[in-house]
């Protein structure tokens, strides 16, 4: 654990390495997401409730997921950059903030055009869509303290103090469901008991979501590279890929 | 085709095509952004710093 920690910490290996384990999870991704989509949108029969509306659950539900592991990795990278000062924690977080930020948003604007045929209304102050909405108001402010902090260190403290005292949320959104009686429907996934819904329906969602995961872990490396070209210029080794990368034509 | 009577029933999604297709359509464009704007992103900076390591070099 300690020595994976190290090799990710360091700016140079994390960018070396990040170049394979990419590929894979893209390759991953594309393969997953794509089949998902075609199966749940073209082949998977329509819910006997909610007829075809509910295929709207294989983007809404893996949007959502991502929307809360995004959260908490970039709280576990918010204290990992506050505890041992490892500024590679700090630059994944930083990459990752507009990425959560959509899928937030599509979790939000997807639940709220499966809202409209299902529960009659667009907008519902319910307390999981109200949590998401919170969730989304996180993510745009750590994106604005970075706009408006010229010091990248105060900048990055800043960011990993709200992104851990926003972790309060995250907790609200996965048991609203239980707690409050609320017109949101419960969990679709858990781990203890088989899902309410026939195979063909929950093996593509299940596609989609494992998919979404690598297409979030292809993201992070690949936008966490160019935040180390941006922040490591100054090292030997960054200026010789710049100049390695401009010859490429880029 | 799969749960479908034909294609234009496809489209229709019961009724639902409005909803449905509204949000894959968001989810397609929202995607794509995802994987375009970084890779746009990367090409800018490189240049920017190419820019400047040679100026700084001369």
């Amino acid at each position: 654990m300690w020595k994976w920690i190290q090799k990710w910490g360091s700016p140079k290996l994390f960018y070396q390495m990040s170049f394979s384990w990419g590929f894979w999870f893209t390759l991953f991704a594309a393969v997953l997401i794509s089949a998902g989509l075609v199966w749940g949108l073209v082949f998977s029969p329509a819910d006997y409730q909610q007829g075809n509306s509910f295929r709207i659950i294989y983007i809404h539900v893996p949007s959502a997921m991502l929307a809360e592991v995004i959260y908490m990795t970039m709280a576990s990278m918010g204290a990992i950059s506050i505890i041992w000062k490892l500024k590679m924690a700090s630059m994944v977080l930083r990459s990752i903030a507009p990425l959560g930020t959509v899928f937030a948003f599509i979790a939000l604007a997807t639940g709220a055009i499966w809202g409209k045929p299902t529960w009659g209304a667009w907008w519902v102050w319910d307390a999981r869509i109200t949590a998401m909405l919170i969730l989304l108001f996180l993510y745009l402010g750590v994106i604005a303290l970075y706009h408006v902090m010229e010091n990248q260190q105060s900048a990055d403290k800043s960011a990993a103090v709200l992104t851990l005292i926003g972790v309060v949320n995250i907790p609200i959104i996965k048991y609203s469901v239980e707690w409050w009686n609320t017109l949101h429907q419960p969990a679709t996934f858990t781990l203890t008991e088989k899902p309410a819904m026939p195979p063909e329906m929950w093996i593509p969602l299940l596609m989609m979501a494992i998919g979404s995961y690598c297409f979030f872990l292809a993201q992070l490396l690949s936008r966490s590279r160019t935040e180390i070209l941006v922040r490591e210029r100054k090292s030997g080794w960054v200026r010789e890929e710049i100049a390695r990368l401009s010859g490429k034509g880029a | 085709m799969g749960a479908f009577e034909s294609f234009s029933d496809f489209l229709a999604m019961g009724g639902h095509g409005l909803y449905v297709w509204l949000s894959f359509g968001l989810y397609a464009v929202l995607m794509l952004w995802l994987i375009i704007e970084p890779k746009m992103n990367l090409k800018k900076q490189v240049k920017e710093q190419f820019m400047k390591n040679r100026r700084e070099q001369s």
